[in-house]
């Protein structure tokens, strides 16, 4: 089998699936060419991620990473939230296979790009080097 | 309910063919090579088996030689024809954007030794045109190399167009026939063929054996070096339950070929009909010029993995031309030659139906499949994007 049983179950039973109409802080990375886009919303109150979605165009493991990054940040602190690595998405997954670690790349950016909006908003400073570009590195666009 | 709706990247072997082989495994077991009765018996068989190849494409036994099948059969095809040109003088190859990787990849390397390789354009139908052929030629063409018909879109090439003009031009002209033989009527010396790849899974006969035929004629060299077998063209003991059941199978297949061919052709037209109704879908191929079996489409907004993942759980087995099912970071070649753009060609889906499929499942198929797309575009940012008219419709 290709993928794990988790990554099958965050594909076909995702977790916080949907658009969210009030989000506080939205991030999409990603691009239609390369075949993968996640958009991830979140709503924050006193600096804890209190409630997350996403909608994904890509891949099984695109779904199912954008999934376990959502639940992974779910009631945790903004400043946790940065800290969530593409790693710590595919090991949560029981692993991805080598030529799909791209997915959980793109789902740690739309977690960051999301928090970047919502600072973005709220006119919260930030140093713009912590945040990614919002491209998918691996298409070099 | 599990539907098997792949037969272009393989066909279940069929029951005859099963006993064929298991009895040629049994009974048949000498070398036939070997001196003795076992082995003049399986000389005998595996004669007979060449015999049946040959009249199913028109050919004569001593043009058949086996292989291990259709990457095998074009690799010493294309590496052959290079060879004698670069013994005469001729350095050009042409093909097409679209073939297989067993042609591209090979064309490429020799490409790397010093031959120019020019591939044609396929056009929006997946047709190659033979005025684009003619227009390609030179005098230092060693060969034209043409799929009979495409593995992915199922388009079929006016083959034996390109072969008389390759003949009138004194080039030597190979055809990949591993999707049409046992699904097209073929014959070579009509079709003005010179070499022709075929592969016995394709038409439900075992994986791991092929044939090429290669006109008297036209130089073969071996790539594979060792005994005598295959008149020294192909060194290795030949697999013989493997070419028995090849046989067989082809046999069966030109038998039936008229019936299976309409009866696949009806659930085929009736398959692109259910699915011609997703809103924003187009068949990708020529709509007549394809093979019985095959049908191919892409759905904007979604792409192509997570719908075969979908499909698969209800039942479906399908296959795609995206990026995350090749393993690369490009979606199929062929999707792109015919000028597809890469968003959409993610969203690919290839259905091939062969004669055991029924009209319950097509029906089953088009509904699973509208319900699988509209549950992705619901999903997906990109079909949010189409729908806010923030990024045109490209499918409309």
């Amino acid at each position: 089998m290709l993928y794990s049983e988790k990554v099958m179950d965050h594909f076909r039973n995702p977790r916080n699936l949907g658009k969210m109409e009030d989000a506080d802080g939205v991030g999409e990375v990603g691009n239609a060419k390369c075949g993968d886009i996640m958009k991830i919303y979140i709503k924050v109150e006193n600096d804890i991620i209190t409630d997350v979605s996403f909608n994904t165009f890509g891949c099984g493991s695109a779904i199912a990473s954008s999934s376990m990054a959502t639940e992974m940040i779910k009631g945790k602190p903004i400043s946790e939230a940065l800290e969530l690595t593409n790693r710590a998405v595919a090991e949560a997954l029981d692993g991805l296979p080598a030529h799909k670690m791209h997915c959980s790349v793109l789902a740690e950016e739309a977690v960051r790009a999301a928090v970047k909006d919502y600072y973005d908003r709220n006119g919260i400073p930030y140093h713009a080097k912590d945040f990614c570009d919002h491209n998918c590195a691996q298409c070099g666009e | 309910m599990r539907i098997y709706a792949d037969n272009a990247a393989t066909t279940k072997m069929s029951k005859a063919v099963i006993d064929i082989m298991a009895e040629c495994m049994g009974e048949t077991y000498g070398n036939p090579s070997s001196l003795h009765s076992s082995g003049q018996r399986a000389a005998e068989v595996l004669a007979g088996a060449r015999e049946s190849v040959a009249l199913v494409l028109g050919a004569e036994p001593k043009e058949i030689i086996f292989t291990s099948g259709g990457s095998e059969a074009d690799n010493q095809a294309i590496r052959s024809a290079a060879s004698w040109g670069k013994k005469v003088g001729k350095r050009h190859l042409i093909s097409t954007a679209f073939e297989h990787h067993a042609v591209l990849h090979t064309l490429r390397k020799l490409e790397g030794e010093g031959f120019e390789v020019t591939l044609l354009p396929v056009h929006e139908d997946g047709i190659v045109r033979v005025e684009d052929v003619r227009a390609a030629l030179r005098e230092d063409t060693a060969l034209v190399s043409v799929m009979f018909a495409n593995n992915e879109i199922g388009t079929v090439q006016p083959i034996k167009e390109i072969g008389a003009l390759c003949r009138e031009n004194g080039v030597i002209f190979h055809t990949d026939a591993v999707q049409a033989a046992g699904h097209l009527q073929i014959d070579v010396k009509e079709m003005n063929i010179d070499m022709l790849s075929l592969s016995a899974h394709k038409f439900h006969g075992p994986k791991g054996v092929g044939a090429l035929y290669v006109r008297k004629g036209v130089p073969l060299f071996s790539f594979i070096e060792g005994g005598a077998q295959e008149r020294g063209r192909r060194a290795g003991t030949e697999n013989v339950p493997g070419i028995v059941g090849m046989a067989g199978a082809l046999e069966l297949a030109a038998a039936n070929l008229e019936e299976k061919g309409t009866y696949e052709r009806t659930l085929r037209d009736a398959l692109i009909e259910g699915l011609s109704k997703i809103p924003h879908s187009r068949l990708n191929g020529d709509r007549e010029k394809r093979l019985p079996g095959n049908v191919n489409f892409c759905f904007e907004g979604i792409e192509g993995e997570s719908l075969l993942l979908l499909l698969d759980a209800r039942g479906i087995e399908a296959s795609s031309g995206s990026a995350c099912t090749s393993g690369s970071l490009d979606p199929s070649h062929v999707l792109l030659a015919i000028g597809l753009p890469h968003e959409v060609a993610h969203g690919s889906l290839r259905l091939t139906l062969s004669s055991e499929n029924t009209m319950e499942e097509v029906e089953y198929m088009a509904e699973e499949i509208a319900g699988a797309v509209e549950y992705l575009r619901g999903i997906s940012p990109v079909w949010e994007e189409l729908e806010k008219g923030e990024r045109r419709h490209v499918i409309q």
